[in-house]
């Protein structure tokens, strides 16, 4: 059967993009405020990672000192680097 | 004339295209068929009814059914329609041309080919057509190779037909061929050369040109299928569905 060039059916869609990959949260201590709400976060391992804010907490003013307890979520592409998600009651 | 852009083609890989010349098979088998019922006095909806009743007894899934809501299994078109003719009772007469368009989905893949027939004997202009129209899509088949691009095959369609002086129909176009009937891409029965889509092995395409006698505006009727040719001159249809490999492309609704 001859297709319409101008028919309005559409091809199928790409193929769905793959699965987006886990991210990985751990605890962890600020230890120093760097400039542009960057920290540095001293996690359970002993690890020191580079941690930003995230945007929902500064959307709820929430601020973040050194000594806080925080949970940091890190992607496996680069252990070395994070996002503060949660700011513990301490 | 605008054609859509192509959204990514599926490659076959070389089992699915030895499972996709099982439906081609058919399909090819079953046009031959069908143009020997061709004669005049013949009854255009006892084709399908034919195709419908083989279909069955083999286990074959006739693609065309329910498409899009169509609502037979085959298209004939007699004379100056040209395509998607929903084959209604109508008595063949001698010097009728009939084109037959069919498809078979046999294991989840499909076959889509077409010819066109005269019915008794025809005057020379038309069977001219018919001849111009099947080495048009030859043309076609011996272009399709891979590594050429996709406006080389269209070219060569077009040159095929434009140098016989016949009318190329642009509206409709071939496409791509996999486990459903229309997939990307586009095949155009024009073309630029050396531009286009870079043909690849392991793509599948229906090639159909179409062709008519006068001028190639179409026009659909009020049934929403059947296309016929403006001026009412006669027009011509012929398809192949390929596969192609290193080299050459293989046909895969031949009848053998």
């Amino acid at each position: 059967m001859a297709r319409s060039s101008t028919s309005r059916k559409r091809f199928q869609a790409r193929p769905a993009p793959a699965p987006k990959a886990d991210k990985i949260e751990v605890e962890g201590v600020v230890r120093e405020a760097l400039p542009n709400a960057m920290f540095r976060v001293e996690l359970a391992n002993n690890h020191e990672v580079l941690a930003h804010v995230s945007g929902k907490i500064r959307m709820h003013f929430i601020k973040i000192l050194p000594g806080d307890r925080v949970l940091v979520e890190l992607s496996e592409y680069d252990l070395t680097r994070g996002r503060v998600t949660y700011r513990f009651k301490s | 004339m605008i054609t859509k852009p192509d959204f990514q083609v599926i490659l076959k890989s070389d089992e699915e295209i030895a499972l996709m010349r099982k439906a081609g098979r058919i399909v090819g088998e079953t046009l031959l068929e069908l143009a020997e019922q061709v004669r005049p006095g013949a009854d255009v909806r006892d084709l399908n009814t034919y195709v419908e009743a083989k279909y069955k007894r083999l286990g074959v899934i006739p693609t065309f059914k329910g498409y899009q809501g169509y609502p037979d299994v085959v298209c004939v078109s007699v004379n100056e329609q040209l395509v998607h003719g929903i084959p209604r009772p109508r008595i063949l007469q001698e010097g009728d041309i009939v084109s037959i368009d069919l498809g078979a989905t046999v294991e989840g893949f499909v076959g889509d080919s077409a010819i066109t027939v005269g019915c008794g004997s025809i005057s020379a202009e038309a069977q001219r057509l018919l001849d111009v129209t099947r080495e048009a899509l030859w043309a076609g088949i011996h272009a399709a190779r891979d590594g050429v691009r996709k406006g080389d095959i269209g070219a060569a369609i077009q040159e095929v037909i434009e140098t016989a002086g016949y009318g190329l129909v642009r509206n409709y176009v071939g496409h791509g061929v996999g486990r459903e009937m229309h997939e990307p891409p586009q095949m155009p029965n024009y073309g630029k050369r050396n531009a286009g889509l870079h043909m690849r092995s392991g793509m599948v395409i229906a090639l159909e040109p179409m062709v008519t006698h006068g001028r190639p505006d179409t026009f659909v009727h009020d049934d929403g299928w059947t296309v016929s040719t403006k001026d009412g001159k006669l027009a011509s249809h012929f398809e192949h569905t390929i596969a192609l490999r290193p080299g050459a492309a293989v046909v895969l609704t031949s009848p053998d």
